[in-house]
């Protein structure tokens, strides 16, 4: 039913060209080379010519190599079946799972209604205090990690991942290392989360086209799950991998680069992934934690940059510690209003106090006499880093709170910190003898604690 | 109707190139037709007869043979009552409606009235029969939640024409008549509440335009006292992302002292207006005691809404306002971000394959940007009265860095430019607006000699951070030292503000008057202390104490009581102790 046509006219890049009438602008085709059958999509008409970008590449293609139009756009099988199963940035399955076929849906579809979304207002604790208490992850939100490569990403989104209180797991791998590939799958697998995620896997060794489905599939399979109630967590790594793609085919198609040889669309291309972020009204949602690595840790690079003016904040990753500084959540006030009365002054606070710790460390390293002011900001900052900042630290919001109340009390008096005295006289831990305002319990431990201090 | 039907022969992403017959016009509206429906579209470029357009949906699916008509029309938007607290997108389709319409998700091809067709609208004459009109003259007003909607001469009608008929005052939908007008030739017009107006071309119905000279309060202390904002001015929020732009607008639009805020959101995210659209309708606008939203507007094309429709977006956001500056209101213009609108020209531009500019940006930058601002301004009507139009735009600098087209072109044409900075909202120092680098040419609200005293206690204490940088506190005198503490107190204590605190969020004109003479007083006395270390103690505890004296509000006992303990605490320290 589907006419073919034999004559290729031109091949550059992954993009080869055939005259063909009748072709719908983002239609599919199969293209049959020595290499084996690839999929094509159409990126341009212009008159009968038809420009196709080959998902596996173009080489192995000969110019009389076969193009069979598809009459229909790129799409993916939904089902309960992709659960537990790995798959190709194609869609076709990466593990020895049956490929699937039934209910397939389009992906790269229209952009949610911004009246149907609903304000984001559930907290997802991870238990790592830079993020629960410094900056709140929230459902639905949209965050990368920007990391310099050799900063340990992964781990971080896999730690998150499954801590995380989700129905559905969805890894976007993009120019992943196989390795890491692996070490994804078997720590969900030991973890007992594999049989409620999908992994969607483009490797280093895999074709440059197929990288660039990665996010719409991943993101379309996520959309049919939340719209069926699921609270659902993408995690895309890496999508600088994804940009480069990008660039690749833009240099291909001869467009004019704006910035480091990245097309103009760049902030487009990029929003209309992380834009499928989304708390539904009346349905579940998607939350998106992607990998965004920075080439030179020069956060200027054209992907971070146009990366943090679409989501809602980053995480830097850096040293392997979350910097307090550069790392936002954009979504964080609408949830740690209703955390603790006093989440949001310690978040502050401590901030503040870090900043003029890492001033202080700055006049130091200049051979300048330390104030007894510098003093206690060097004991603080030191602490706050080994007792906050350590990603080994794994405690509830609560008790990262109590203990930043206490790494304030040790080093300061009330009035240095520039809290409200409101808070002060509710949150301040006791010293010692005198009684506590805190749960009798934490009070009763400051008291040993400082007992033992004054033995 | 003549039809004029063209056909497609090439597709490139957005844009589709067409072929036609008959005369076709640039700006003109066209639909592409494709299998069920058809795709909005803007011709921008003709060349011999094929034109370019570009389609402000999704172009899957079109194929080279698809018809398109033109409509010999530009780009217009609807204007009438019922426009306030609606939410439409960059094409003035109402999204609440769409939504019912067509789900969760939005479907290309579906347009819809930007008006309600079905509204019955207090119709009160005001023109009698007989009179002479001109276009913008008032015919007669309906009620629209807190205002007198005037409902005027169509602004497309030249010349002069006489009310040959009006309706009794009685209740009318939009697309009733509610005048009948004669031109010198005789020939009727029938007016509605409705009209339309190409949204690339400004309103100027009015008398005259005026210099902006009357401070817009924003309630944001570092901006009123500062780096005022005037009604009718123009300014920009350039800074990284992160460091706080669409917090100021979004504060602005719930505290701006104007009687409308249009909030254009172009190309950001989605989320952002969600929180505007779900919260305004339940916060009170304390001026009229009724919900923030019966004054606000907004226009919605987000980063993964159609990229051409930004464009659209703004320029439907500044007639709106014009439309209702012509009723002698007072209307601000929010847009965030202008960077989008522009990378949009950019992507289009390289479609075309015009030469590029500076980083890829099409050369004709700089005058759309200008003529875009210069659609901001405060005008007398021809009734005397005044009206303004305020636009307020954001822009996002590649990489945070000012030199960059869209800053420099825009910093060309404003009166007054808050450049957000990352160190100021790394520390925590919101609104991060840089005292030292952002400018105003537009009156404030405070005295200005105290201002300018202020702003040389801020230069003089930076002067003697960066010196200390370099000498360390040991090398710096005690005097030095206190010039110092004094600009970060004036810092801590006024120039940053809690702008989710109910009180501390929003500081009036006269309370900024009052606070900002006492914090002047304390910046002016002369002080003394035994060492560095007290010195410092006896600051901190001075703006913990001024920032408790910002949270409580101006009428109340405890707001006595903290003004003495700052005047007892200055006193310890004084000469005169
Ligand atoms: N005035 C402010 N007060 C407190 N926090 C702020 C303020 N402005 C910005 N922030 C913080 O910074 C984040 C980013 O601000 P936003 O306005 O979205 O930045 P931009 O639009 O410049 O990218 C906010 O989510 C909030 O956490
Ligand atoms: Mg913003």
């Amino acid at each position: 039913m589907h006419k073919v046509y034999h004559r290729i006219e031109q091949i550059a890049g992954n993009v080869i060209m055939v005259r063909a009438e009748g072709v719908a602008s983002g239609e599919l085709a199969q293209v049959v080379g020595t290499l084996g059958v690839s999929l094509a999509q159409v990126i341009r008409l212009e008159r009968d010519k038809v420009s196709l970008q080959v998902f596996a590449g173009s080489r192995g293609i000969s110019t009389d190599g076969q193009v069979r139009f598809l009459g229909h756009k790129m799409d993916v099988s939904f089902t309960e079946a992709l659960l537990g199963r790995v798959f190709d940035g194609s869609g076709q399955p990466r593990d020895n799972g049956p490929a699937l076929d039934e209910n397939r849906i389009a992906i790269g579809g229209p952009s949610v209604n911004p009246a149907k979304r609903i304000i984001p207002r559930k907290m997802v604790r991870t238990g790592i205090p830079m993020i629960d208490i410094f900056n709140s992850l929230v459902e639905s939100q949209k965050l990368p990690i920007f990391a310099a490569a050799g900063e340990p990403y992964n781990e971080l989104l896999a730690r998150i991942a499954l801590q995380a209180e989700v129905d559905i797991i969805i890894l976007g791998g993009m120019g992943l290392k196989h390795d890491d590939y692996l070490q994804f799958r078997d720590t969900l697998e030991e973890n007992g989360a594999l049989s409620r995620s999908i992994l969607f896997v483009h490797t280093a060794a895999d074709p440059t086209v197929e990288c660039q489905m990665v996010p719409d599939i991943s993101l379309a399979v996520a959309e049919q799950f939340a719209l069926q109630n699921k609270r659902v967590l993408v995690l895309l790594t890496d999508m600088t991998s994804f940009a480069d793609a990008l660039k690749e085919i833009a240099i291909t198609m001869e467009q004019i680069p704006s910035n480091r040889g990245y097309p103009g669309d760049l902030y487009s291309q990029l929003a209309s992934r992380y834009e499928k972020a989304v708390d539904f009204e009346g349905a579940g949602s998607i939350t998106i934690l992607a990998v965004t690595t920075m080439p030179g840790d020069d956060v200027t690079h054209p992907v971070p940059d146009n990366t943090g003016y679409i989501t809602e904040g980053q995480f830097y990753l850096r040293n392997g510690r979350i910097e307090p500084f550069g790392s936002l959540s954009r979504l964080k006030q609408q949830v740690n209003g209703k955390t603790r009365d006093d989440h949001r002054a310690v978040m502050t606070t401590m901030i503040q106090l870090y900043a003029s710790y890492k001033e202080t460390l700055e006049k130091q390293s200049m051979g300048f006499r330390m104030s007894a002011w510098d003093n206690k900001l060097l004991i603080y900052g030191e602490r706050f880093e080994k007792e906050m900042m350590d990603l080994t630290v794994n405690i509830s919001l609560e008790s990262a709170l109590d203990l930043g109340w206490r790494i304030m009390a040790d080093c300061f008096e009330p009035e240095e910190t520039g809290v409200s005295s409101k808070l002060i006289e509710q949150f301040w831990p006791a010293k010692a003898g005198t009684a506590g305002k805190e749960t009798p319990d934490e009070a009763a431990a400051d008291e040993t604690q400082a007992a033992e201090k004054a033995e | 109707m003549s039809e004029n039907v063209g056909t497609i022969v090439g597709v490139s992403g957005n844009l589709v190139t067409v072929h036609f017959d008959k005369p076709v016009t640039q700006g003109e509206v066209g639909f592409v037709r494709t299998g069920e429906i058809a795709l909005k579209a803007e011709v921008i470029r003709i060349r011999s007869d094929n034109a370019e357009l570009q389609v402000f949906e999704d172009t899957t699916g079109v194929k080279v043979g698809d018809p398109v008509d033109f409509t010999d029309n530009l780009l217009t938007v609807e204007l009438g009552p019922g426009l306030l607290a609606q939410v439409y997108d960059g094409l003035q389709n109402p999204l609440p409606e769409l939504a019912e319409k067509t789900g969760f998700f939005l479907q290309r091809g579906m347009y819809l009235k930007a008006l309600d067709r079905e509204k019955q609208w207090d119709y009160t004459p005001v023109a009698r029969q007989g009179d002479e009109v001109t276009a913008g003259d008032t015919l007669g007003t309906v009620p629209e939640g807190i205002f007198a909607h005037r409902i005027m001469v169509p602004f497309g009608l030249t010349g002069s024409y006489t009310v040959a008929e009006t309706t009794e005052a009685g209740s009318y939908t939009v697309d009733q008549m509610v005048a009948k007008l004669r031109d010198e030739q005789g020939t009727i017009t029938e007016v509605t509440m409705v009209q339309t107006w190409p949204v690339k071309v400004p309103i100027k119905a009015y008398a005259e335009r005026l210099r902006p000279t009357e401070p817009l309060v924003t309630k944001v202390r570092i901006i009123d006292t500062f780096f005022p904002v005037a009604r009718g001015g123009v300014y920009c929020i350039p800074g990284p992302f992160g460091a706080g732009k669409t917090v100021l607008q979004q504060i602005t639009s719930k505290h701006a002292d104007v009687d409308i805020v249009v909030l254009t959101a172009c190309g950001e995210r989605a989320g952002e207006v969600v929180e505007t659209l779900r919260e305004f309708p339940e916060l009170t606008d304390p001026r009229t005691g009724k919900s923030l939203m019966e004054r606000t507007l907004i226009i919605c094309n987000t980063s993964s809404m159609p990229v051409a429709a930004r464009e659209a977006s703004v320029y439907t956001g500044v007639t709106i306002c014009e439309y209702y500056r012509q009723m002698g209101l007072n209307v601000l213009l929010l847009a965030d971000s202008t960077s989008r609108w522009a990378q949009a020209l950019r992507e289009m531009s390289g479609r075309l394959e015009e030469i590029p500019g500076e980083e890829a940006f099409p050369a004709y930058l700089e005058s759309v940007i200008a003529a875009f601002y210069e659609r901001g301004g405060v005008v007398k009507l021809r009734d005397g009265g005044l009206g303004s139009v305020t636009i307020g735009g954001t822009v996002s600098p590649a990489g945070g860095n000012f030199d960059e087209p869209v800053t420099q072109a825009t910093l060309k044409v404003v009166g007054a430019f808050h450049g957000l900075n990352r160190e100021r909202s790394d520390a925590r120092r919101y609104p991060a607006l840089h005292p030292l680098d952002s400018w105003s040419k537009y009156p404030g609200v405070v005295d200005t000699t105290q201002v300018a005293e202020a702003r040389s206690v801020l230069h003089r204490g930076n002067e003697v951070d960066q010196m200390m940088k370099v000498v360390g506190e040991e090398g710096t005198s005690i005097e030095d030292f206190v010039l110092y503490l004094k600009s970060e107190y004036l810092d801590a204590s006024y120039l940053q503000q809690d702008s989710f605190h109910d009180i501390d969020g929003a500081t009036h004109a006269e309370r900024q008057q009052y606070v900002f003479a006492k914090v002047n007083d304390i910046l002016a006395a002369k002080v003394f202390f035994p060492d560095k270390d007290s010195a410092r103690k006896w600051f901190l505890q001075l703006t913990s104490v001024t920032k408790d004296w910002n949270r409580v509000a101006m009428d109340t006992e405890e707001f006595k009581q903290l003004e003495q303990r700052l005047d007892s605490m200055l006193a310890e320290v004084s000469e005169h102790a």
